[in-house]
Formats: C-alpha cells, structure tokens, sequence
C-alpha cells in the first residue's frame, strides 16, 4: 500500500504537491529495494533541478543509485539529517525519510507522474 | 598446433549463436578510420634466431651510462627484500582478486599500501593505487570538477608536461577545460608557478575553477609555495591537488600539512625499477570529505562476526562493475603489485631510512650543482630545489648527445620536453639521489667543462690541423 495523497514516478520516488511547493522522497518499495542506505547526496540549496534530470546520489551497501527530480523547479531545502542518519530512508521512506523541498516552476508537469494508483500496478509488475 | 583457447570451430558456433557472419562485424560500431588496419608482422621465426635477434636489439639500449636523469622516475638502491618478497607467488598479479574478502593476505598487503602512504602524504584516504603519476593526477583532476560541478581546473606549467598531456585527454572526453598557469619569467621566483596569474585566472566569475593542479617540487625540481597557493585555490570555493615524489615527502611538507584536498603522484621512486614508461604506480589521496568521490579500490579494516580482524573491500558500490557509464571512473585499475613494491620499501627503510634516502639525495645534488657551476653550467633559477634541477648549458641538445659519447646521460634538454618555454631553450634538467657518487659527479663535470671549453671538439679540430 502506498499512500494516496502522493504522486510518483517510475524511478520509485513521491512528490507530495502543496500549491507550488513539492516534497520528494523515494518509496518504500525502493528503500527496500536497495537495502540499507548508507549516504545520500542531495542538491546543494538554490540549484535549479529539470524534471526528470539526475540531481543527486543515494548509496546503500550495495549500489549506488541516481535521485531525479522529479519536476523541474529551484531546490530551497534538503534533509540535513540525512547526512548522519541516511537509515531514515530505510525506517521512514514516506516521513522522516523526506529527501528536498522545491518550488514547482509548472504545475501542469505534476501531470506526468504517477498516481498512487498507477504507481502500484508498476510496482506489482516487478 | 594452436596455442588459442578456441578453435576456429568454436569461433564459428559462437557467432552464430549470437546471429553475426564475422569477428570484425563486432567492431562495426567503430568507425573505419579508427581500426586497425591489421598488424604488419614479418613472417614466423624459430625460436633461437628470435631469441639471438631480440637480444641485439637488447643491446642496443645504453644500460651503462653515468646517469644524471631524473624528469619524472627517479634511480634509487631498493633493498633485496623488495624483489624476494614480490616474487611471492600469492603476490604475483597485478590485480586485486575476485571475491577480495577470501584472499586476506592480499587485502592486508593493500590496506598497509594505503596506511603507509596516508601517513606520507598527510591525507586521510588513499586509493589502492593506479596506472602512474600521469593517470593518478588526471584522476585527481577529474574528482575536483565532479566534487565542485564545475568544469575548469588550473594546471601550473610546473607539472609534468607529460601529466598535463594525459589531463587534456582525460577532459577533452569529459568536455572539461583544463588552462595553464604560467611559471614567473624571471627574479627571484623564476621557475615556479605565478601566483599573481593564479589570482587573475581564478578571478573568472564566468568561468569557476574546479581545481588547482601544482606540482611540488616542480618539473624543474623547485619548490613551490604550496601554502599560499592553496589559500588562493580555497578562497575562490576551488580544491587544491597536489603533484607530489614520494620520496621528497620524508623532508618537505606534505600535501595535508599545507592544506591540499588531493595529493597524486608517482610512486616508482618507492622501490620500483626504471622502465621505458611503466610498470609504475600512480598514488592518489584525499581528505575524507571526498572519499565518495576518489575512484580505485579502497580497502578497509573491520572485525569479523567472531571480533577477529578482517580486510575488506570498502565503498565498492562506485565502481564500474555496479555503477557502469556513472563509476567515479571507467578508466583505473590498481597496479597491486607495484603497490606492495611500495609498502615493502618503505616497510624495510622506515621513517628515518627514507630521510636519509632524501637528505642525501639533496646533498648529492647540491654537490653536483657546485661542480656543475664550475664548470661552466650554472643553475637557471634562483629559487629553493630538493635533487633536481635546471642548468644552463649552450647548444644544451648538442652537449647532451655529445656526452652520451662519453658515457654520461646529462639529464635531459629541456627543450625536448618543453619546447614552447623559450626560456628554457638551452637548460638541461639534472638530478642526483642517493645513488649518485662523488665520482660520477666529477667525471660529468669534467666532461662537460672538457665540453664547453671547446677541448672536445678542440680535440678532433687539432688532429685535423696535424694532418
């Protein structure tokens, strides 16, 4: 089950979408996925992100995987705890496991992205 | 009877199998233009004409000649236990070993490679090596653009012209920019890089500086103001790489006492022999702040799940056989045998050994410029050196192969390895280790002042003149 309130993209990440501001983080199918998360490297404050474009780093004991941003905007805040408690990502996927915070240059991109529907079926196929 | 693993039978069902006519049609993604035309060999030979053939050529290298060159590999008396140890059949690969954890011994022996030249660079992190200098500080270079997302690095034309070369391949592929700092003209800082240059070439808002890449001591054996230059790097929001010999580090400061972020380097000065280009060793270290961005191996210590020590293999996941096209770099290997060549050196010298390695390296080479001066060939710069540095001789390429004559390789011309620095038209870049004897000193400046006095040819002129 994932939560319906999100949306998602095929890369295994969740966008919350609040007026022009978005949270992302990646799900819980893909912290488990990975296994355990061991670093993380989020855009630096300010950067701007182009939807879909590779925009930082999260490595567990056994890969290292790409985070996309999932619309294009400007990055104003990324999980500072992360960068000493990257378990959050396994623990709390969906909470305290958010990655960044940025504001949505067009809103009709969210269109693109998964709804929780869909991302389902897409992870039920796997 | 072929000596091939597979037969042109086996070859055949291979291909296919995978549904293509030819070997060649494999390469179709190549252009033409840049394959192999096929190799033009003479025809087969037995085995004892190749042999007798081979060891003419052989001879033809000049392996007894006075030497005085240094330019990037260094001569140095390794002690036998380096040889006897590597010659260890557990040892004898220059590769790390699949499934690392089984084979301890060897990631022991990595793990002391890394311990050992930490401690001689003063860097947190140290990979389990590379190609050579050349690679390592193209590696370094490389970590900068991706440590800062910027794409512009600084090369001082006191680096290795041959370091500079591999840097302009790696980043021409990259799509990255690499610009040089000039060396100051003349005065007293003649030689070295030019700071007020640097300061310009980093004040290029368009154009933000990745990294800065210098060498200490510098091709032309200088000292370089280290601290300074990385205090100008870091004020600009740009990391400092380091270019450093190995063995100089026994006596100058290292690159994480004057505040580098990643030292490089080639460690054939560390008991690995001269050899036309290789086997060598490239080091590379870093702070740890950029130890997710270091390509090669690392190798790790931890406990076991009966708390006995073990070796690991440690932060893998960057690598190309899990990271592919997005690996720190598709480019390295570690040279594991060269490595171990390294660490079993500094292991049988110790601290004070390679002190002494370097202190009498210097004192050689200050001998050597007295005499040199003498006899006619004083030094170019002014500044500080180590055991190596650059000499004024006219007609510097000519008195180069003249001596050779005379069983003396005086270093090398300048001018063959820096041929769009005017200034240093006629310098020959000598050097002097702990090898070097009182002796040899003194037959080159004999030879050479025999040389510069015209006697040499004077000589010849005069039998002439009998005649």
């Amino acid at each position: 089950m994932v939560p319906k309130d999100l949306r998602y993209t095929k890369e295994h990440e969740w966008v919350r979408v609040e007026g022009d501001m978005a949270t992302v983080g990646i799900t819980e199918f893909a912290s488990e996925q990975l296994g355990d998360i061991v670093f993380v490297e989020l855009p630096e404050i300010g950067r701007t992100v182009t939807q879909f474009a590779a925009v930082g780093v999260i490595e567990s004991v056994k890969a290292v995987s790409d985070l996309f941003a999932p619309l294009t905007g400007e990055v104003v805040e990324s999980n500072s705890e992360l960068s000493t408690a990257p378990e959050l990502l396994n623990s709390d996927p969906f909470g305290k496991g958010w990655m960044l915070r940025m504001r949505v240059d067009d809103a009709a991109q969210v269109g693109a992205l998964l709804d929780a529907a869909a991302y389902e079926a897409l992870t039920s196929e796997a | 009877m072929t000596y091939g693993p597979h037969t042109a039978e086996d070859r055949a069902q291979m291909l296919r199998a995978i549904g293509v006519d030819s070997v060649d049609d494999l390469f179709a993604d190549i252009p033409a233009s840049l394959r192999s035309s096929g190799l033009d060999l003479p025809a087969p030979e037995a085995e004892v004409d190749l042999a007798a053939r081979l060891s003419e050529l052989a001879a033809c290298n000049r392996v007894d000649l006075m030497s005085f060159l240094g330019a990037g590999a260094y001569r140095h008396f390794t002690p036998p236990v380096v040889d006897q140890l590597l010659l260890r059949s557990e040892f004898y690969t220059a590769y790390t070993p699949y499934q690392p954890e089984i084979s301890q011994g060897t990631l022991q022996t990595i793990y002391e490679y890394q311990s050992l030249m930490a401690e001689l660079t003063g860097m947190d992190v140290v990979s389990a090596s590379h190609y050579d200098g050349a690679t390592a500080t193209a590696e370094a270079a490389l970590m900068t653009c991706r440590a800062t997302h910027r794409e512009r690095v600084l090369v001082s034309r006191g680096v290795h012209p041959h370091y500079r070369q591999t840097i302009c391949t790696y980043f021409a592929g990259a799509s990255l920019v690499a610009d040089d700092i000039p060396l100051v003209a003349d005065g007293p800082d003649a030689g070295t890089t030019d700071l007020a240059a640097l300061e310009r070439l980093l004040a290029d808002t368009d154009h933000p500086v990745a990294g800065v890449v210098v060498a200490n001591p510098n091709f032309l054996g200088l000292l370089e103001p280290m601290a300074e230059i990385g205090r100008l790097t870091h004020a600009a929001g740009a990391l400092f790489v380091s270019v450093v010999e190995p063995v100089s580090l026994a006596v100058l400061a290292s690159p994480g006492e004057y505040g580098a972020d990643i030292a490089a380097g080639d460690g054939q000065p560390l008991g690995i022999p001269l050899a036309y280009g290789g086997p060598y060793l490239g080091i590379l270290a870093c702070r740890e702040a950029l130890v997710r961005g270091i390509p090669g191996r690392l190798v790790g210590m931890t406990a076991d799940i009966d708390g006995k020590r073990a070796f690991v293999m440690t932060l893998r996941a960057r690598e190309q056989d899990i990271r592919r096209d997005k690996a720190s770099s598709n480019i390295c290997t570690n040279q594991a045998l060269c490595a171990l060549a390294a660490a079993i050196y500094l292991g049988a010298l110790g601290p004070h050994g390679l002190r002494d390695v370097a202190a009498l390296g210097a004192a050689r080479a200050s001998e050597l410029e007295t005499a040199l001066a003498a006899a006619g060939a004083p030094r170019i710069h002014p500044g500080p050196y180590l055991n190596e540095f650059a000499v004024r001789v006219p007609d510097a390429a000519a008195v180069h192969s003249r001596l050779i004559g005379r069983g003396i390789l005086a270093g090398v011309p300048l001018a063959r390895l820096l041929p769009d620095e005017p200034t240093l038209a006629d310098g020959l870049l000598v050097c002097a280790t702990e090898v070097t004897t009182q002796a040899e000193i003194a037959a080159f400046a004999a030879a050479l002042g025999d040389e510069l006095a015209g006697s040499g040819r004077g000589a010849t002129k005069q039998r002439g003149a009998d005649r």
